[in-house]
């Protein structure tokens, strides 16, 4: 079955100069294994392609559980020069949370 | 010495509400009340403002805040920490004393300096963002250095009321007092690397205590709802000497503190979260353990760290030339195609007068740059062009021409609006934190 990570998963959005962070929180800690092992920062960057220009990082927080996302040339050159309406990026979480992923219950 | 102490967040932005820090102050049953109301480009706006006028350049909201907080922080016994001083601590507590004057209430205020760092700059210094000179960015109009604890500890020592910084490292507000009353040697990075978590969750106020959180009427119900938002309370952390933490709020505050909440927020603007570094230490969160031990209260620990740096984080502001913005509606039938056809009738018109110029579909693309392709035309959409410029004059053309539709556009455009803005851009550098003398300043009142 597909689902968006809305359906499983939180996220809040930070802003470090041109740099954007995305958490990624399942709701139940349960589901942490599936956020891990499709959540790649590969399959991120694939799904922010028309907004994260630069590499993406990913770290993982088991005992939270969490993962971390470092999105590289992402502000369209940051919270004080860019031209965008949202410049901090504020808004970009739920950006994360519309990617969809393949849950093991049918 | 205390064997616990309680240190409240009454504001995590310069236009932080004022509410929440009076609650606190009044109900809270406080040891230290931080405000932290200091962001990188408040600064460099307030070093703009401090230029025009030498008896200001301090957070605008400052009398407000301290006309309304001093007398309940003096009948309380409460201790301010706050950076509201911005670009000018010392005109910040003259502002302070007046004020305490005004009221007669007697008044020791400490003015925390040495951050800003202009006049040891030359400008050939690399910037981090761009790995060029920090001269090639624009003209620079502001440096200013993150100090930590160390710059706050000897206004602690002082019996000051208020303690008003500059630029400081937002951590480091809550770090400070708790190496004061619990003797932290500077030299225990497990312990400083605790207590950088513990500002780390509470330096954003309401976004530990249920702000920006909220998601109503999910298919879980009550999965992201957040109890009575309107009035949401800020927090406070009970701390004890081995660092461990117990968030909590004052009762019959709205919001809430779960762990959902205290994850958000211990993981926002987190780079790397095994090496958050700050003026006072290389803080590790990845061992952190959180635990709901009540209603509204979590517990916090683990959090550890390795060696403060050698060097200093600086902020530099520089002139980055003006923003023109214009706006304009379309409704119903193909409102999207109207307005992209506006849209397109401004690129041709703006594009050989703006090297950088955007089009936005307000209600479809506007803030995420895509939807995906997964959602229906909206009916209805605000367009909105902005281009940035080197002269005020120049950039009032984008908003202009936005007007300018309602006769040589498409039909149906209504509501223009036009703005200029003038743009403040902020690259870092870094300093020998030995360039740096923290200087402590006393006023009475």
């Amino acid at each position: 079955m597909t689902i968006k990570l809305y359906d499983i998963a939180h996220s809040r959005a930070g802003d470090k100069g041109n740099t954007l962070t995305l958490s990624l929180i399942p709701y139940k800690t349960e589901d942490y294994p599936l956020l891990r092992d499709q959540v790649t920062s590969e399959a991120v960057k694939q799904h922010l392609a028309n907004i994260v220009a630069g590499d993406i990082t990913r770290y993982e927080l088991p005992n939270l559980p969490a993962l971390q996302f470092v999105c590289q040339q992402a502000l369209t050159g940051g919270v004080t020069t860019s031209l965008t309406m949202d410049t901090h990026g504020k808004s970009l979480s739920y950006a994360l949370l519309e990617m969809s992923i393949e849950s093991e219950t049918d | 010495m205390k064997t616990s102490v309680r240190i409240g967040c009454g504001a995590g932005f310069s236009g932080d509400r004022l509410e929440p820090a009076l609650v606190l102050t009044q109900q809270g049953a406080l040891d230290y009340l931080v405000l932290e109301c200091l962001a990188e480009r408040t600064i460099a706006l307030a070093q703009k403002r401090k230029r025009q006028d030498a008896t200001l350049g301090y957070d605008p909201l400052l009398e407000r805040r301290i006309e309304s907080l001093l007398p309940h922080l003096l009948e309380k016994k409460v201790r301010l920490i706050t950076n509201m001083g911005a670009a000018n601590p010392l005109a910040a507590a003259q502002k302070i004393i007046a004020i305490a004057q005004r009221l007669s209430l007697s008044v020791t205020v400490a003015a925390v300096t040495g951050d800003d760092v202009f006049s040891l700059l030359s400008g050939s210094e690399t910037a981090l963002e761009t790995g060029k000179p920090l001269t090639d960015s624009g003209l620079l109009v502001s440096a200013n250095a993150y100090m930590g604890v160390d710059a706050i500890l000897p206004a602690l020592a002082t019996d000051a009321n208020i303690i008003i910084t500059g630029r400081v490292a937002d951590p480091s507000l809550f770090v400070s007092p708790l190496v004061h009353e619990f003797g932290w040697s500077l030299d225990d990075p497990d312990l400083l690397g605790q207590g950088t978590v513990i500002g780390h969750l509470l330096e954003c106020a309401g976004q530990l205590t249920g702000g920006y959180f909220a998601d109503p009427g999910m298919d879980v119900p009550g999965r992201k709802d957040v109890p009575d938002m309107a009035h949401l309370g800020h927090p406070f952390a009970d701390v004890s000497a081995d660092g461990t933490a117990v968030f909590g709020k004052v009762s019959g505050t709205g919001g809430m503190l779960t762990l959902a909440t205290a994850k958000e927020q211990l993981l926002y603007e987190v780079m790397d979260p095994s090496c958050y570094i700050t003026p006072d230490v290389v803080a590790d969160f990845t061992q952190v353990r959180l635990i709901q031990t009540g209603l509204d209260q979590v517990r916090a620990s683990g959090g550890r760290g390795q060696t403060r740096p050698n060097t200093l984080k600086v902020s530099v502001g520089y002139e980055a030339g003006f923003t023109g913005e214009g706006e304009i509606s379309y409704a119903g039938s193909n409102a999207l195609g109207r307005a992209k056809l506006a849209g397109a009738i401004l690129q041709e018109r703006l594009q050989d007068r703006f090297a950088d110029l955007r089009v936005d579909y307000i209600g479809s693309t506007s803030v995420h740059r895509t939807n995906f392709g997964q959602y229906p035309d909206p009916y209805e959409i605000r367009l909105r062009v902005a281009g940035r410029a080197t002269t005020a004059q120049q950039a009032a053309l984008v908003g202009e021409e936005v007007e300018a539709l309602y006769t040589n556009g498409p039909a149906g455009g209504g509501g223009a609006r036009k703005y200029v803005h003038e743009l403040v851009g902020i690259v870092s550098t870094l300093i020998d934190r030995n360039q740096l003398t923290p200087q402590l300043t006393l006023f009475q009142s």
